[in-house]
């Protein structure tokens, strides 16, 4: 069984916004029909996005870190939005794990999105029916694009690198190889969805200085019982006095 | 939750339709055992019956306002196998057209089966009708109560306090209807609207206090997988509003909140009780009319009050415009 889904390495996420412009630029061109804006100058702009990238500060200042946190559909592997749908436009393929929206059968009951713990699902005002990410359904499969470029708008999009695109079910996937190398991790786990999307976590970038670093084990100058001189820690003129 | 006035309708106006049905059902079977006596007037049971479907097809109209594809609304009926919402949209015509049999049964005087002696046509159509009642509030209070994230909703209480506050405004227009039109049946009524309603207060203050204990199970560390005790969101990602920010949220200060819990909490139950009492002693109807509007509208802050209270996790993803 395969099931898509997205990696989002919370450590690379510059929080460019790139990938939530391209999905909005991928997903109101398509024949699956525009994504309302409204007043996106003025006072009160409000927009459908199937994608935001969130920012987050954690800990305490001077002590803290920034975390740019994208955010589109998990494509949960145990979806609480779709069997609460009534008419069943919300369902998810069996094929690939992708949680869609039959924009034709969608009454625009908002169920579903009260059925999101994840926010993800956003109704068109416009076209009254609720849309959501489609994983790009309609550019990973066109085979009239290069092989390279059949991957979600936003996964191209990113400058980065931070997003991952692929099959988590195939443990030879990069994407698998991802998650079980740096620790990928689902979020709110404690409603048993399940998301197929994960996030590899923060990791503390740090500078690892070792003493062979700074002094060079194997001086020609460090000779058995002849240290140069002066001392390491003494000023010095130029490299010849030093050791 | 953003409370929506199509759906606040819905709820309440079923809700008055499916307990004036269950107080004319019991009667019929309270008379045919011989524990009362039965109306008078023949035009009892139909007359009642059509005053249950004006409030159960208001309430099935406004819950058109409710979607955003209303011509679409027959596709609801599909997905009864998993979805709460599927079932109540099928089980709200069918109890409607036996509430509409049962009265026209009434009206026509199926009463006595032509074959079979002794068999009360209406009495069979009206146990149909009974059990579609009681299916039509289980499924109203599980599209609610089947949403496990939404803690305040996800308890057995949501569907016992459907079932409570409808039979009992039924009953309170029950009261009122018996006055004009049979008057042997106002105590009979005002003792069961009595009984329902403060079994609603029970309920209801039950799940008061049940969901100001209630501890969130999602937070902002579960939100973004960062176990750390000290997150604040500087950015939602966006600087206006969208779907997200308006639906899931009431909008209104704590303070606001408090007001309509004890609005309710005094409009649903000790007024229209007092005026109940009050009408039965001074043997005016009128009273019983206003114990029954009162005690609606506050039905209608009680329902605002219950999709507002449930706070949706997704709102730990949207708390920040910068």
């Amino acid at each position: 069984m395969t099931q898509l889904a997205l990696v989002i390495d919370l450590n690379v996420c510059v929080g460019c916004h790139a990938c939530v412009t391209s999905c909005k630029e991928w997903n109101t061109s398509g024949a699956a029909g525009f994504l309302s804006d409204d007043n996106p100058y003025g006072k009160d702009p409000t927009g459908t996005f199937f994608n935001r990238v969130q920012t987050f500060e954690v800990g305490e200042y001077p002590n803290t870190q920034t975390v740019h946190f994208p955010k589109s559909c998990l494509h949960c592997e145990d979806p609480p939005c779709v069997p609460v749908c009534p008419t069943g436009a919300s369902y998810k393929r069996e094929e690939d794990g992708i949680v869609l929206v039959d924009y034709d059968k969608c009454i625009g009951c908002k169920y579903c999105a009260w059925a999101c713990p994840y926010g993800v699902r956003e109704i068109d005002e416009h076209r009254h029916v609720m849309t959501k990410c489609t994983l790009c359904v309609d550019r990973i499969y066109d085979e009239s694009l290069p092989e390279g470029e059949r991957k979600p708008a936003c996964v191209m999009a990113c400058p980065a690198n931070a997003r991952l695109f692929g099959d988590i079910h195939d443990p030879e996937s990069g994407v698998s190889k991802a998650i079980q190398e740096n620790g990928g991790y689902q979020l709110m786990p404690e409603w048993g969805t399940s998301p197929a999307n994960h996030y590899l976590p923060r990791h503390k970038q740090e500078v690892k200085v070792r003493a062979e670093d700074l002094e060079r084990v194997d001086n020609p100058l460090k000779v058995d019982g002849r240290l140069p001189k002066p001392a390491i820690k003494s000023p010095s003129l130029d490299d010849v006095t030093s050791w | 939750m953003r409370p929506a006035l199509s759906v606040i309708l819905l709820t309440t106006l079923i809700g008055v339709g499916q307990g004036l049905f269950a107080a004319l059902y019991a009667v019929q079977v309270f008379d045919r055992i011989g524990l009362i006596q039965g109306p008078a007037s023949a035009a009892f049971y139909p007359l009642g019956c059509a005053i249950a479907l004006v409030f159960l097809a208001v309430g099935l109209g406004a819950s058109f306002f409710h979607l955003g594809h209303p011509e679409r609304a027959w596709r609801t009926a599909a997905m009864w196998r998993t979805s709460w919402l599927s079932r109540e949209v099928i089980v709200l015509p069918a109890f409607m057209g036996c509430v509409f049999l049962y009265g026209l049964g009434h009206f026509l005087g199926w009463t006595q089966h032509p074959i079979a002696a002794g068999l009360d046509g209406t009495l069979i159509i009206g146990a149909l009708a009974s059990l579609l009642c009681a299916l039509l509030f289980l499924c109203t209070g599980m599209i609610y109560a089947c949403l496990k994230f939404l803690q305040e909703w996800h308890t057995p209480l949501t569907v016992i306090n459907y079932l409570l506050f409808g039979s009992a405004s039924g009953l309170m227009l029950a009261t009122a209807y018996a006055a004009l039109v049979a008057p042997g049946l106002v105590r009979f009524f005002a003792a069961w609207a009595v009984g329902f309603t403060l079994a609603a207060l029970i309920g209801r203050s039950a799940t008061l206090i049940r969901n100001a204990r209630l501890k969130p199970r999602s937070s902002l560390q579960t939100a973004i997988g960062v176990k750390h005790p000290r997150i604040v969101q500087i950015s939602q990602g966006f600087m206006g509003g969208s779907f997200n920010t308006r639906e899931f949220f009431h909008g209104m200060s704590n303070a606001w909140m408090r007001s309509v819990k004890w609005t309710f909490l005094l409009a649903v139950f000790p007024v229209p009780l007092a005026l109940l009492i009050a009408g039965l002693v001074g043997g005016l109807p009128v009273l019983l009319a206003a114990a029954f509007l009162v005690q609606y509208v506050g039905l209608l802050a009680e329902r605002w009050f219950f999709f507002a209270q449930a706070n949706h996790p997704q709102n730990l993803y949207y708390q920040r415009i910068s």
